[in-house]
């Protein structure tokens, strides 16, 4: 038996078959063809044979994910089937040789041309050329592509890494789990793995080589492991810790309706992060109390254009009606860093993590930024909306940008438009300065919000996408837990509730230490969320609280963690 | 037959609409052109059609030749119109 270890960062078991997802050898040689028009003949039984295949792709596309979806393999359906670029290959096989050849040249001439404009849609076509080429050649060469739009039963992806195209392609009933070679717990195949819930290990580094495709696997989300080769027993050990664990989450289902409160009657609100407005009905499905953190980037990516305010007033009216009364925390666009929008050019920058990202990018681009405003104040008579602005480091950023609010505001009353009366602005504190000039910020600010993934990755000075500095991702550090009750201190001082969306607000670790710090508001992934709700009923605020003073003054995030364990072992 | 356009999606030529301008010209027998600052493709290649990169504003000039040539360019101005392409000048 081989173990593989990885970073947990789904939870659960699954017992399935590799899928793996890598790249098949495609080299050929190139050939002098003596029958020429048998060659030309075995292409076109070949463009023909394609073309059936991308059709019930398209098909089963269209019923999975929808029209737009399924958009994309039409164009490839047009690019196979262009009489430029078939002309061109039949001229070249009349040269004698190979279809494989001549499909690769005048494919390559084709990507090379489109590749050559300055212009990101162009760009992006010529990915669709390489998809079709690739297609024609496995076909030429009788090489099964993988696709994964379509499996039988099922399985475990193991893949180099997973991105959002390869994602909105698989197909995901049959998904029963990821491990990949890179990543962290903010990559996005484990915020996907979390938000579908199913387990996921990252970061294995070698997974890929290791496991065969289509061998029996085991992999367990909460400790970060991979078993290849499993004895029988071990096989039956799992199946009992996976109904187990079925079990436990059908007593998490009395939580659903359960309020959240802690042992001694403290109640807090347990609240869900959204990048999406159909992402809602699983945060109600799992029982939060409200939206902290509705990420709207997700309204402005995979997509060739800015989305217009109407567009994006629906989308906000949606997620306003369904939460009801529950309150909704809307961060505005936070743009750059590692999530990039093709159609806004911008420029490439050293450091995007440093850049010129979120609500800088916003106050420098008014018309995106008051587009987006527009359209929330619009749908906000619809619902409880919050606003907050992203990645805020200085009083003056905060201004502006609560000063461009207004001013819209002003506008839409003008023109006789609805506003609500009582919209809430906040922050993100995410970036040390305001952390530390948190109590400036409170005066002026209706709530904080903690954004713990960057306050991390800025406090440590450690990229969160480098997994070499991965270890200092330290949610326990004592800086990170001193700048956490800087802000909720602050918060508090000046009558502002404070809430975190970062990964940390769904730790079973880190929950007890931020009941204590007195935090208002916890939003995770909706599957954290009746977990969180049981943990704290069983936690006590009051006793909690003796503790914190020794929390606090311990040295290293290793010896919060041990502490915080032991502790809670003790109290089981 | 020949027909002008000008081109008024904001995006110009280049964008999905113009895929559903191709996929509507496959069909018909004839041979169809797509004629824009002196060079001509044929409208039935959507590689031909975005290498162009034709952008908003532009006129272009759309030749049919053929049996169904006059269906053909029918075709061409209705696309245009529904897919918010352009219109004929």
């Amino acid at each position: 038996m081989l173990e593989i270890k990885g970073i947990a960062v789904s939870n659960g078991i699954a017992i399935a078959n590799a899928y793996c997802l890598v790249e098949p050898d495609l080299t050929f040689d190139k050939l002098t063809i003596t029958d020429i028009e048998a060659e030309k003949l075995r292409f076109k039984e070949i463009v023909s044979k394609t073309k059936t295949e991308l059709e019930a792709i398209r098909e089963a596309a269209e019923k999975k994910f929808g029209h737009d979806k399924a958009e994309i393999f039409s164009a490839h359906l047009l690019v196979l089937q262009d009489p430029e670029m078939l002309n061109a290959i039949d001229i070249q096989i009349s040269e004698g040789v190979n279809a494989e050849f001549a499909l690769q040249e005048t494919s390559s001439m084709f990507i090379e041309l489109f590749e050559s404009m300055d212009n990101e849609y162009m760009q992006e076509r010529a990915a669709d050329i390489r998809d079709v080429a690739k297609r024609l050649l496995a076909n030429l060469l009788g090489i099964e592509l993988p696709d994964y739009s379509r499996l039988s039963k099922d399985v475990i992806i193991v893949a180099d890494d997973l991105t959002p195209s390869m994602t909105a392609q698989l197909d995901k009933t049959h998904v029963k789990g990821f491990v990949t070679n890179i990543g962290g717990r903010t990559s996005h195949s484990a915020i996907l793995a979390r938000t579908m819930e199913i387990p996921a290990v990252v970061g294995t580094k070698l997974a890929t080589t290791d496991i065969p495709h289509g061998a029996k696997i085991i992999i367990d989300g909460t400790k970060g492991t991979v078993l290849l080769d499993a004895t029988e027993e071990i096989v039956a050990e799992y199946l009992l810790a996976q109904e187990e664990q079925a079990a436990e989450s059908a007593m998490f289902q009395q939580f659903v309706t359960a309020e959240s409160i802690s042992a001694d009657g403290h109640h807090v609100e347990l609240a869900g992060n959204i990048g999406k407005p159909e992402d809602v009905d699983n945060i109600l499905a799992n029982g939060g109390d409200g939206i902290g953190l509705f990420r709207t980037e997700f309204l402005y990516m995979d997509r060739q254009e800015l989305p217009s305010e109407e567009e994006q007033f629906t989308a906000y009216k949606t997620v306003l009606e369904k939460m009801g009364q529950k309150p909704t925390v809307v961060r505005t666009l936070d743009i750059g860093g590692d999530k990039e929008l093709p159609y806004l050019k911008l420029e490439p920058e050293m450091n995007p993590f440093l850049g010129h990202r979120a609500i800088r990018l916003c106050l420098e681009q008014q018309d995106i930024f008051r587009t987006q405003l527009r359209a929330l104040l619009r749908a906000s008579v619809y619902g409880n909306l919050k606003i907050m602005f992203p990645m805020i480091a200085t009083l003056d950023e905060f201004r502006k940008a609560k000063a461009l609010l207004e001013e819209e505001k002003e506008k839409l009353f003008s023109e006789g438009i609805e506003v609500s009366s009582d919209i809430e602005i906040g922050m993100m504190v995410e970036i040390p300065s305001a952390a530390l000039i948190a109590d400036l910020f409170a005066k002026e600010a209706d709530f904080l919000s903690i954004g713990t993934n960057d306050l991390i990755q800025y406090t440590l000075a450690a990229d969160r996408m480098n997994e070499k500095v991965s270890y200092l991702y330290q949610p326990f550090h004592p800086a990170i837990l001193r700048l956490v009750k800087m802000a909720i201190d602050a918060g508090h001082a000046n009558g502002k509730w404070v809430g975190m969306c970062g990964e940390m607000a769904g730790d079973e670790i880190a929950i007890p230490i931020l009941l204590a710090l007195g935090l208002d508001e916890f939003s995770m992934s909706a599957s954290s969320i009746l977990r969180a709700r049981a943990h704290i009923s069983d936690l006590s605020k009051v006793e909690l609280m003796q503790h914190l003073d020794k929390i606090l003054s311990l040295s290293t995030s290793m010896e919060v963690e041990q502490y915080m364990k032991k502790l809670l072992n003790t109290n089981n | 037959m020949e027909k002008t356009y000008k081109i008024t999606s904001s995006v110009g030529l280049h964008a999905r609409p113009s895929t559903v301008l191709v996929a509507g010209v496959t069909p018909f027998a004839s041979d169809i052109q797509l004629e824009y600052k002196g060079k001509t493709v044929n409208l039935k290649s959507i590689l031909g059609v975005m290498s162009l990169g034709v952008p908003t504003g532009e006129v272009v000039t759309i030749k049919a030749e053929g049996s169904d040539a006059e269906a053909a360019i029918a075709k061409v101005s209705e696309l245009m119109i529904s897919e918010g392409l352009g219109q004929e000048c």
